[in-house]
């Protein structure tokens, strides 16, 4: 079993999906639940691999790639298939590997506008592929690639099966991810010059290899050179998470999409940018990471206060949900700016919880849409006497979003604003603090608004307009695919080591360049 | 008058001809004759068999080339005026196959409309037989007749259209336009001629090395020269021709010319700027970093706002000549691992640009067979009644677009990578351009998309769209092979990485 994974276990996990997908198109469109059965199944298998790789994973060794599968890929430019897997993504492939099976049993009988499961299941499938490439790949261009292939059927998804403004929407989800990896692949190239030679089977070669640079770290590099050049990840890299002031896209696209697609963007595709911070950007350039930690710390703290406040002006509940994405990723980078292992360990235990929490507000955004086919604040109300289970679900998702200590939330968003307390040597102390208290007051507008949110959508009386309507509870597929996402807030809440004792080692490692360490 | 002639030239002796090397345009030639034979015989319902001969001699005028790369061994003859070494190799490959596909495209359109068939393909394969020529001229000489050769037939193709007054407009403007940047060429020829006695490329380059390099009169004759090139590859300021003519052009010639006319001017620059005018890189640089910078941005902006779509693809190709450019805006003439990424660079992304762009050339002319419209509006909901054409042209857009897995990534990325091998100011420059320029042609090619995926059949008529065999064919070919070259990018790039000069100056 070992051995098997060591040498296929990444790359099973990532194309398995794309083999399911290309299954799905292969079935002809009247058999509906011979799709879905395919779909579930493929990603069921993933899960299983997914599960294989984490119990064969050596946690005494988390800074260690494991599974490492290292072969040529194109050998023109020395770019290879390298794929590994190592403590800072286990937890994200973990996430990956457990959100997508969830969104197709949700989607069993939920599927949006206009009606194609298979089109729809092969996107998600597609997806599956493109975030957990992204996680595993050691070779920059091939990241890149994986990178680049999330797009595509996000980009589908949204404009296809999405709401009114879809079309808008997914154009300017598009355009800004493509201009930030438009200036990510500046940099990725730029690096790959400045890197020094490496020894390849007895040859001296340039590399992409993310291992190689990190290794290299940008000694003997500018310091100008490695700023700009960290400015090219910077872009591709803030965008997607998304930072302000790039963040304009995110409440769009998370409007229109579906509500699956709300829940894998939320999930893992906002952690694509972050996890691009903590994996390339500041191992391979800690000068330019030092440089730019201030402006990223800033510009983190005034989208918490930023999100917060957009928050509290929505009137569409998914669109709350969406900018409290903001906020919330503004912690996330918080934690990745001060450049410290406890602050960036904060930040990838934010990025997990985060995926949980806010998926689960999703999932339940969509359910209520289901069944009031609006989700406009103020026409809603009195969810827990018409459907209470819904209703305290969503008193338990918008604790756990709000950090209630004890729910998954607590341990990405608390540690992340004690590590601006101390950040690493070389940044200006006073300024973190600075930035350490305004992310502490943004909890309390989180407090604010979510409580506000559950206040008018869930307590008091149903509004007129629903007043004498049937309001169906949770239907059998609701309860499958929540009760897992439910039960891992709780349980990472109780016992947050859980993800801390996997990340720490790999983080240290990735920070070994930096001052302090 | 004849006898004092030939006892003028009683010292002349017949040049060694070198047959194998001479195999495809030979085989060229006896298909053009077999097939106006054919075209005088066959009966007014049978001209599609002068379509079948003009296919089946491309495809055999690649047997040769396969032949010629396994020896192994660069051929000259005139003296240095013709060689055949790996770069002419895989530019005829490039080349032929670009005319078969576009056989392939023009079959059925060519039959339906109202056109003249035979003499089409006669002209078809006059024009490549010039471009197969141009790949493997050495020399100012032969390098203007390949130009002519394969610019005349397209001149006429361009206006095939009877009685339509955007076809000979279009076909005007080319020919015009064309005759104006032949003109000005053959001044800077003359300059670089009188300056350094010679016409073989590799004799310019290292006269153009000695005190002649740094007059102003070489710096005049090299950029008139290449400007020349610039109206053939719809360079901006020299593009104003493309978007009419396209316009005008039977969409499969189009195709033709967006891709294979294009390459041929490519070609051409590739061998002066490399050869000829290789030492000289203090000139080309400048030049080729306005132009480039020019034609992007400008194809792409106007791009923006096309409601036809032949025009877009009019606009979108000229802002693909601007990123095949830019390279050339960093080449030096000191640095020459740089120059090797240059080339292999600009070889690869026209081979990955001519597939890409037939096929969706291909769609384009396999879907307005059914729409009889060039309207973008008419492509609404293409998703719904035709799913596989949408996903090909999806393909082939995001191929364009540079968006992975499909091939055009790959081109793209090496385009990044040798500009940013030189490694300086410009360079980094060069690079930030390029990558702002790649999302603003995402921006068009996405409108496309949405067009096809998102919006709602126009009229409300979704009766499937018929694919005849030819275009099947060609869709077909040409989708697998974007898919597979973005896959696995190794395959062209190691072909574009092997086609080299044999001969540069001072070697």
């Amino acid at each position: 079993m070992k051995d098997l994974l060591n040498g296929w276990g990444p790359t099973a996990a990532v194309f398995l999906p794309l083999v399911g997908a290309a299954v799905l198109l292969a079935i002809p469109k009247s058999e509906e639940t011979l799709q879905k059965v395919v779909a579930l199944a493929s990603s069921l298998a993933v899960f299983f691999i997914g599960v294989a790789l984490m119990v064969d994973f050596d946690y005494d060794k988390s800074a260690k790639m494991q599974f490492l599968v290292d072969k040529t890929w194109i050998e023109m430019i020395n770019s290879r298939y390298i794929m590994a897997i190592d403590g800072i993504s286990l937890p994200l492939i973990a996430l990956t590997v457990f959100v997508v099976p969830l969104v197709i049993i949700y989607s069993w009988n939920h599927f949006p506008e206009p009606h194609n499961p298979k089109a729809f299941l092969a996107l998600i499938l597609i997806l599956e592929t493109g975030m957990v490439g992204t996680f595993v790949a050691q070779d920059l261009l091939l990241f890149f690639v994986f990178f680049e292939l999330v797009l595509l059927p996000m980009y589908f998804m949204i404009g296809v099966f999405g709401g009114e403004q879809r079309k808008y929407a997914s154009l300017k989800f598009f355009l800004y991810t493509a201009f930030g990896s438009a200036l990510m692949i500046v940099s990725i190239l730029a690096t790959y010059f400045l890197s020094p030679k490496v020894n390849i089977d007895g040859q001296m070669l340039h590399t992409f290899s993310m291992i190689e640079l990190s290794h290299w770290a940008g000694s003997g590099l500018a310091k100008g050179t490695a700023i700009l050049v960290f400015g090219g990840f910077f872009m591709g890299f803030g965008i997607k998470v998304p930072m302000f002031p790039f963040h304009t896209w995110l409440p769009d696209a998370h409007t229109q999409a579906p509500t699956q697609g709300s829940v894998i963007l939320a999930a893992v595709l906002l952690k694509l940018g972050t996890y691009g911070f903590v994996r390339i950007a500041i191992p391979i350039l800690p000068i330019g990471a030092v440089w730019w930690a201030p402006i990223i710390g800033g510009l983190a703290v005034i989208g918490i206060i930023y999100g917060a406040l957009g928050c509290l002006a929505q009137t569409d509940m998914k669109r709350l949900i969406a900018f409290s994405s903001v906020a919330h990723m503004g912690y996330v980078m918080l934690g990745i700016s001060t450049l410290t292992s406890f602050g960036i360990n904060a930040a990838i235990f934010g990025m997990v919880a985060h995926g949980l929490i806010t998926g689960m507000l999703f999932f339940i955004a969509g359910s209520v849409k289901d069944r009031f086919h609006t989700l406009e604040i103020k026409r809603l109300g009195g969810l827990l006497l018409q459907a209470p289970r819904m209703g305290w679900l969503l008193a338990f998702s918008c604790m756990a979003s709000l950090g209630l200590p004890g729910l998954a939330g607590f341990w990405g968003e608390f540690p992340a604003i004690l590590s601006a307390y101390s950040p690493a040597d070389g940044l200006n102390v006073a300024l973190f603090r600075f930035f350490m208290v305004v992310a502490a007051i943004g909890t309390v507008f989180a407090a604010g608004y979510l409580l506000w949110l559950l206040q008018r959508v869930a307590f008091g009386e149903p509004t007129e307009e629903f007043k004498d309507e049937h309001i169906h509870d949770m239907h059998l597929t609701d309860y499958l695919a929540w009760s897992p996402m439910i039960v891992l807030i709780v349980v990472l809440g109780i016992y947050p080591n859980l993800i801390f004792k996997v990340t720490d080692g790999a983080v240290i490692q990735s920070l070994s360049h930096i001052a302090g360490h | 008058m004849l006898p004092s002639l030939l006892a003028a030239a009683s010292g002349f002796t017949r040049p060694a001809l070198d047959w194998h090397a001479f195999a495809p345009e030979v085989i060229l030639v006896v298909t053009l004759v077999v097939a106006l034979a054919v075209d005088l015989v066959a009966g007014e319902h049978n001209k599609g068999l002068v379509a079948s001969v003009s296919g089946i001699g491309l495809l055999a005028a690649m047997i040769p080339l396969v032949t010629l790369a396994l020896d192994d061994s660069s051929r000259v003859m005139f003296g240095g005026a013709y060689v055949v070494d790996d770069f002419a190799l895989v530019l005829k490959g490039l080349f032929l196959v670009a005319g078969y596909l576009t056989i392939l495209l023009s079959t059925n359109a060519i039959a339906e409309g109202d056109y003249h068939e035979g003499e089409y393909y006669l002209m078809l394969i006059s024009s490549i037989l010039g471009m197969t020529i141009m790949a493997s001229s050495r020399d100012l000489i032969s390098i203007f007749i390949a130009l002519e050769m394969l610019s005349i037939p397209a001149y006429l193709l361009a206006s095939w259209r009877k009685r339509s007054k955007t076809g000979i407009e279009g076909g005007m403007k080319y020919y015009l336009m064309g005759v104006f940047a032949t003109a000005v060429m053959l001044y800077g020829m003359s300059l670089i001629y009188g300056g350094t006695g010679s016409t073989i490329l590799t004799e310019v380059g290292a006269s153009l090395g000695g005190s002649f390099g740094h007059t102003p009169v070489a710096a005049l004759g090299i950029v008139f020269t290449l400007v020349g090139f610039g109206f053939k590859v719809s360079a901006v300021p020299f593009h104003n021709w493309a978007p009419d003519t396209y316009e005008g052009a039977p969409t499969p010639v189009t195709a033709f010319l967006s891709v294979a006319s294009k390459s041929a001017g490519f070609v051409a620059i590739l061998q002066l700027v490399f050869i000829g005018f290789g030492g000289q890189s203090d000139i080309i640089r400048p030049l080729m970093f306005i132009l480039a910078t020019l034609t992007m941005t400008v194809g792409n902006v106007i791009a923006l706002r096309q409601t036809n779509i032949v025009r877009l693809f009019a606009y979108s190709s000229v802002a693909q000549a601007g990123f095949i450019l830019a390279p050339l805006s960093v080449i030096s003439a000191g640095n020459a691992g740089s120059r090797e990424q240059v080339l292999s660079s600009v070889v690869l992304y026209l081979l990955v640009y001519t597939v890409v762009n037939l096929g969706a050339f291909a769609v384009i002319i396999t879907v307005s067979r059914r729409t009889q419209s060039g309207e973008i509006t008419s492509w609404g909901g293409l998703f719904t009644y035709a799913p596989a054409l949408a996903v090909c042209m999806g393909v082939f857009l995001f191929s364009l677009g540079g968006i992975p897995p499909a091939a055009g990534w790959f081109a793209k990325v090496l385009l990044f990578k040798a500009v940013l091998s030189a490694g300086t100011t410009g360079a980094y420059a060069m690079g930030v351009i390029m990558a702002v320029n790649s999302v603003i042609s995402l921006a068009y090619y996405l409108g496309l998309m949405r067009t096809m995926f998102m919006d709602d059949v126009p009229d409300g008529d979704v009766t499937p769209v018929k694919t005849p065999v030819p275009l099947f064919a060609a869709v077909g070919l040409t989708v697998v092979a974007t898919m597979v070259l973005g896959i696995v990018p190794g395959l062209a790039a190691d072909l574009a990485k092997g086609a080299t000069f044999a001969f540069l100056p001072g070697r």
